[in-house]
């Protein structure tokens, strides 16, 4: 178990390198100035210069990434153009916010995901079936942001039981456990919630409904358990791979979602990266989309060295 | 003595996209203690005629007429907590593919204990030892260890003989077999066989094993069933269905063996094959491919004769040689 968890954090090196490479290159990629658009028009030529020479724009793309990933990695993410701030100081607070926002989520879409995989894959073709799984592809199809203007229509606007737009009372932009926090987070949270639960249901259904057609269900039947009994094993089985899925769900919610985001005007990392895109934030758009790449890499690596606990056909050392 | 099973008109029919009459009025009787194989090819309805034992087809679609008792149980009655306290401990069964049919990630010891659990109030430990003491029974090596193993990490005998020690951990007196043997070796096959031979006369129980092989029919069993198209043709011991098959499929079942082959040859075999049971047969649903068929035998079922005791035959060439028992029963209007 030492070594599998030892070589699995190893794995994590190149990865992490690559995801920063790409990172930095494709915002580089990217056509415009990041100067432009903060530079007053009237600028003559030498002031660019200047401060493309302050930024360090005007050194090759090798060294702009070598100084770049030696202070990421010391956890200085750079000074964002638009705002002057310190990039690691707002990633950290979107990063808090996306996380509240995808805890909430990851209560409502998982929990319902997998009740819901498990009563359609027991009763598969029956009417209890169709109608989770029209449920569950409605969730996947429709579009989230429109799902979440239009809760924002029927909750806030027409019934006034909840806000439409923040995370908190006056424009707070910082969590609370307290009641009026919460009257905040629940659309936004129903909202992300909605596609991870289809993902869930779909997977723990067919899951559960391939299982329940395999000879070792008859052959429990025959030894005389019971229905609970035989759901324990059911869970047991389905276990591992359900896993799988949320660990890669949970991974996306952590990302935040840029449409969600913008919609409710939640000060996550998808509202933060939108804003970065449309001013040309270089240095926060590189440090936003490095801190959610590795936040996948690192859900990633946390379901691949769960797995082996649940599942001992993995094979661990 | 009172017979150990009982099985009287048996009828199984599946409904679904079509309807398919799997067993057709199928009678046995199994005394304690005595090995019955039921030999047919596949689609016979064998497989299901076990399964109907254990009410493990699936519900909805399956209709089941007939009656079936197993040690003084009616079994078509057994619903609920009944039938789940009678599976396992009056019956048990061992399976084709036992890679198929335990459960992957839970290791041989945990469900031997928790068939014995489900059945005797017990400790945890005292059902891991009752474990062992099978694992033991059933001779797989330093079964300490295997105890703690999961299917996948042992091989394809290892396997079955531990669904053996499973299946009989709760000593059930009757076990029935689906092809236990098919999915192995044939030099692990023959252990099997033994090693299920033996385990049978030391716990004294009655076995329905069920096969396509007449070799391993004749290792294991005292008497021998027939089946074609959801019916048994003939039913003899060993030695009678072997020396003197008086059924013409059984005939041909016998000579399509391997055995006594010559290199040139063509191998024996029966022509056509088995009829579509979208129908239930109202005449000898083997006269098709039979080369004695008559007319009659295509106007109605045979009558079933009975050449000496505990022998049975379905077919018209009997008439004549032996008293006839029961006359053509006449299927009911559907």
């Amino acid at each position: 178990m030492l070594t599998y968890t030892l070589r699995r954090l190893a794995y994590v090196i190149p990865v992490a390198f690559g995801v920063s490479v790409i990172c930095f290159l494709l915002v580089h990629i990217a056509p415009g100035d990041p100067l432009t658009a903060v530079m007053p028009i009237d600028a003559t030529a030498e002031q660019q210069a200047e401060m493309m020479a302050i930024y360090g724009f005007d050194r090759p793309l090798p060294v702009q990434y070598a100084i770049w990933l030696g202070k990421a990695l010391m956890g200085d993410l750079g000074t964002s153009i638009a705002t002057g701030r310190e990039v690691s100081a707002e990633v950290s607070r979107a990063v808090g916010n996306t996380l509240i926002l995808a805890v909430f989520a990851s209560m409502i879409g998982f929990p319902l995901g997998i009740l819901f995989g498990f009563i359609a894959g027991y009763f598969k073709d029956t009417l209890v079936d169709r109608a989770v799984t029209a449920l569950s592809i409605t969730g996947v199809s429709v579009p989230n942001y429109w799902l979440g203007i239009v809760l924002v229509v029927i909750f806030s606007v027409n019934l006034g039981w909840l806000p439409s737009v923040g995370a908190g009372p006056g424009g707070s932009t910082a969590w609370k456990w307290d009641f009026e926090h919460l009257r905040y987070i629940i659309l936004p949270a129903v909202t992300l919630a909605v596609v991870p639960m289809g993902i869930v249901t779909r997977t723990v259904r067919a899951l559960v409904g391939d299982l329940l057609s395999q000879d070792f269900i008859d052959a429990l039947k025959a030894k005389g358990l019971g229905r609970f009994e035989i759901l324990k094993h059911v869970v047991k089985n389905v276990t591992p791979t359900t896993l799988s899925v949320v660990g890669l769900q949970l991974g996306y919610l952590l990302g935040g979602s840029i449409l969600i985001e913008t919609v409710f005007n939640w000060p996550g990392t998808g509202f933060l990266l939108s804003n970065a895109i449309f001013q040309r934030d270089l240095p926060l758009l590189q440090g936003t989309i490095l801190v959610l790449a590795l936040f996948f890499v690192f859900a990633n690596l946390i379901v691949d060295l769960v797995q082996p606990l649940v599942d001992p056909r993995i094979k661990r050392g | 003595m009172s017979p150990l099973m009982e099985i009287r008109d048996l009828t199984v029919r599946f409904h679904g996209e079509r309807t398919v009459h799997a067993v057709n009025g199928l009678d046995l009787t199994l005394q304690p203690g005595e090995v019955i194989t039921i030999l047919g090819e596949s689609g016979s309805g064998k497989s299901v005629t076990l399964k109907a034992l254990l009410k493990l087809l699936p519900e909805k679609r399956t209709e089941i007429g007939g009656t079936m008792t197993v040690d003084g149980i009616d079994v078509t009655a057994l619903t609920g907590r009944r039938l789940s306290d009678y599976r396992g401990k009056a019956v048990s069964m061992i399976f084709q593919e036992p890679m198929l049919a335990l459960d992957p990630v839970y290791t041989i010891g945990d469900q031997i204990a928790e068939a014995v659990r489900r059945h005797d109030r017990v400790s945890r430990t005292k059902a891991m030892d009752i474990a062992l003491d099978m694992l033991t029974r059933v001779r797989i090596p330093s079964p300490e260890r295997r105890l703690r193993n999961y299917p996948h990490e042992m091989s394809g005998g290892m396997r079955q003989r531990a669904m053996i020690a499973l299946a009989l951990a709760c000593r059930p007196k009757l076990l029935l077999a689906d092809e236990p043997t098919t999915a192995l070796d044939a030099t692990v096959q023959i252990q099997v066989l033994l090693l299920l031979r033996e385990l049978q006369k030391e716990f004294g129980m009655g076995i329905v094993f069920v096969t396509h092989d007449i070799g391993v029919a004749v290792e294991i069993s005292d008497r021998i069933a027939v089946m074609y198209a959801g019916n048994i043709v003939e039913e003899g011991t060993v030695s009678e269905i072997i020396k003197d098959p008086r059924h013409p499929y059984t005939k041909g079942l016998l000579a399509a063996n391997l055995h006594g082959a010559t290199r040139g040859t063509s191998l024996a075999s029966i022509p056509g094959s088995p009829p579509p049971l979208d129908a239930r047969p109202n005449n000898c649903a083997f006269a098709p491919r039979c080369a004695h068929a008559r007319e009659e035998c295509l106007e109605a079922l045979p009558p079933v004769f009975r050449p000496g005791p505990g022998r049975r035959v379905a077919c018209v060439l009997e008439r004549g040689q032996s008293e006839m028992v029961l006359p053509a029963r006449t299927p009911e209007a559907a």
